[in-house]
């Protein structure tokens, strides 16, 4: 078990044979994930890495019986990207591209939610069960299969993450990243309540950041709904407010967002919360008793 | 990206809705003469800077001559405005908006933003108008009404009305604010905004509707799509340093504190921020060289940290998960030479190739010091930079 994705998952890609389409499928295939084609309209019936490329995502899911796309299309075509792989039916989305303006998000989450698709992103780094599957731009070495699940709004944070699990050799069991963006197609509650229901997590390692109030609303969630440990890292404590900082979602704005709130938040519903990024691993093996 | 006040209106007015007449000028001359196109004998003259708290500050005044409205603006133009929004420099002022003065009877309040909770466009309103919203939010937070946009329905009028009466409008000023409301949800969709304020919306004397403020944040990811608001961009608003790195596609951000950041990330460069002040050092900035750190934005990212003169040493934290650490410890050694970095630079490369990256660092003869985790190169960061700041 794990989440999401496993050694089964049979993954489509839109945006296929563009530069970013083709080094992250590559890279993906390496790594042993079931990529069976992709998308770029108009070169339908082309061979690329191997594989078909279709022009349509509905073509791809009944010649391949796909049940899982990635979508490295540019900004301005992922509002079309996304709403085709929900019409073809797939469930789960995944959307790397940075960039989306946030109308195309309300629009693009609304219609997810009415066809039960499951959307991971935008403005992240994938899903990865380590030994798996491998559907995004993490660097799949850094990996391990084991038992800690973790979740981020951050690419590179979750690296650390996961780099420090796989040196304490807890390894993860999978990792999702949710996304910078204001407005994300998976929140910490819908990745948390699959998490606390895998047999193969342990512990999880949630990674929030300034903005909005997701950490505030996992922390209730995990207060109520998790028992499983729990060891959470917040980063901005240092950012002035009013300041967006790289990710279009990491900005304090009206006095709300605070770091210090997301960690107040989360340390009084129980989980680990560590003021150092490169303490999660140590916080990890003392909440479980692994070290 | 943020518009000035008199740019709202303008937006408003596009969307036919109620503003003041009223005159953007760059000079004393031309404001003093604004004053000739104008009706009434009494103006408004603000001051176009992208921050409010303008009033407070002295950045808006209500003038009765012509003489009076040339003097405001030799006053004000070329100055930096300080309030209690900007920073201790302020923000410069390069316009200033000559208004018809109105006669009002009540204060309102009106904007609309994204919830992110509740991933919808949040309309609301109050009869408190003319303060600060977050302080209605914190004291009175029953005085806040509130109405959510279906993102496939869009805005109904039966939801301007609920708003309408339940403010305490009545007869023509419900259907006026009717047409406000339709016609603000409108502009919020096509022109891609982030956040809207009207604060105040008045009622005047003679009971009509009328926005005498405005306040609208564009959302940066839409700018592709909006080219008249792209050129409507202000760049003496905006930090110097923050402007030079966003041409070169870097995210900067300058901050207080004297060790130079660079990371690749946005996480990542708010978390070696929050290291570095945990182990009792202070960040002089935030910057995210991103995914595909080549050696010219390494460059760049370098000359963009040192233009800070408080910077003491800078902090390369690069984790590589595509990009290879040989070549990120290249781009550094190149830019370190090409610009002569005269401060120590202490380097922790992760992941790719990262000890071959170490290796590449080590026999540069650069002063350069290689750090072996992100703990370690906080701490030598803070030596670097003689230590903790008090």
């Amino acid at each position: 078990m794990s989440i999401l994705v496993d050694k089964d998952t049979r993954v489509l890609c839109q945006g296929f044979t563009g530069s970013q389409g083709t080094f992250h499928c590559e890279q993906a295939i390496d790594y042993g994930t079931r990529i069976v084609g992709g998308i770029t309209p108009g070169k339908g019936g082309q061979t690329h890495l191997g594989l078909p490329v279709f022009n349509t995502v509905q073509e791809a899911v009944i010649e391949t019986g796909a049940d899982a796309s990635v979508i490295y299309v540019p900004a301005p075509f992922c509002k079309d990207s996304i709403l085709e792989a929900v019409a073809a039916g797939l469930r789960l989305i995944v959307c790397i591209t940075e960039g989306i303006p946030t109308l195309d998000m309300l629009l693009v989450k609304e219609r997810c939610d009415q066809a039960r698709a499951r959307l991971i992103g935008p403005n992240c780094p994938g899903v990865i069960t380590p030994g798996q599957c491998k559907i995004g731009i993490m660097p799949g070495h850094i990996h391990l299969p084991g038992k800690v699940g973790i979740i981020s709004r951050s690419g590179t944070l979750t690296y650390e993450a996961v780099k420090q699990t796989t040196d304490y050799g807890f390894g993860q069991s999978s990792c999702v990243g949710i996304g910078g963006d204001p407005i994300a197609g998976s929140s910490f509650i819908d990745i948390l309540s699959l998490f606390e229901s895998d047999p193969e997590t342990a512990a999880i390692v949630m990674i929030g950041e300034i903005g909005g109030t997701a950490e505030e609303e996992a922390a209730a969630y995990i207060r109520d709904n998790v028992s499983k440990p729990v060891v959470a890292y917040i980063a901005g404590i240092t950012a002035p407010p009013g300041k967006r900082m790289g990710h279009a979602g990491a900005i304090i704005s009206g006095g709300k967002g605070t770091a210090e709130e997301k960690i107040a938040a989360l340390t009084e519903a129980g989980a680990r919360t560590v003021d150092s990024l490169a303490d999660i691993g140590r916080a990890l093996g003392e909440v479980t008793g692994w070290s | 990206m943020n518009l000035h006040e008199y740019q709202a209106k303008q937006l408003f007015a596009d969307y036919g809705l109620p503003v003041a007449c009223g005159i953007a000028v760059d000079t004393a001359e031309q404001a003093a003469a604004a004053v000739a196109k104008l009706a009434g004998d009494k103006w408004v003259v603000k001051a176009q800077v992208h921050a409010g708290g303008r009033g407070k500050a002295g950045g808006v005044k209500v003038v009765d001559s012509a003489a009076a409205v040339g003097e405001f603006a030799e006053s004000m133009l070329g100055k930096n405005l300080v309030t209690y929004q900007t920073d201790a420099a302020g923000q410069p002022v390069s316009k200033i908006l000559v208004e018809e003065c109105s006669e009002i009877a009540s204060e309102l309040y009106l904007g609309a933003v994204v919830d992110r909770s509740t991933r919808r466009v949040v309309f609301m309103a109050s009869v408190e108008g003319g303060v600060e919203i977050e302080k209605v939010a914190a004291d009175s937070p029953e005085k806040i009404l509130r109405t959510a946009i279906n993102p496939l329905t869009g805005a109904q009028p039966f939801q301007a009305r609920e708003m309408a009466f339940r403010l305490g409008l009545a007869g023509d000023q419900v259907k006026q604010f009717t047409a406000l409301f339709l016609g603000l949800a409108r502009l919020f969709e096509e022109r891609d905004l982030a956040l809207l304020e009207i604060n105040p919306l008045v009622i005047t004397a003679e009971g009509n509707l009328l926005c005498l403020d405005g306040k609208i944040n564009i959302d940066g990811n839409a700018l592709y799509r909006q080219p008249q608001l792209r050129e409507m961009q202000d760049p003496t608003q905006t930090d110097a340093r923050e402007a030079e790195a966003a041409g070169w596609d870097l995210n900067y951000v300058a901050l207080d504190g004297n060790i130079g950041c660079m990371v690749n990330g946005a996480g990542l460069a708010m978390g070696t921020m929050d290291i570095v002040q945990l182990h009792g050092g202070s960040p002089a900035n935030f910057l995210d060289v991103g995914g595909s750190a080549t050696k010219e934005r390494v460059a760049e990212a370098f000359k963009i940290i040192l233009s800070d003169d408080s910077v003491a040493a800078v902090l390369v934290n690069i984790f590589g998960g595509i990009v290879r650490c040989d070549l990120i410890a290249e781009g550094v050694i190149a830019a370190v030479q090409e610009i002569g970095v005269k401060v120590p630079v202490v380097v922790r490369l992760e992941g790719n190739n990262a000890e071959l990256g170490r290796e590449v660092l080590g026999k540069s003869g650069l002063n350069i010091i290689a750090a072996d985790s992100l703990a370690d190169a906080a701490q030598k960061a803070v030596a670097a930079a003689g230590g903790g700041l008090a």
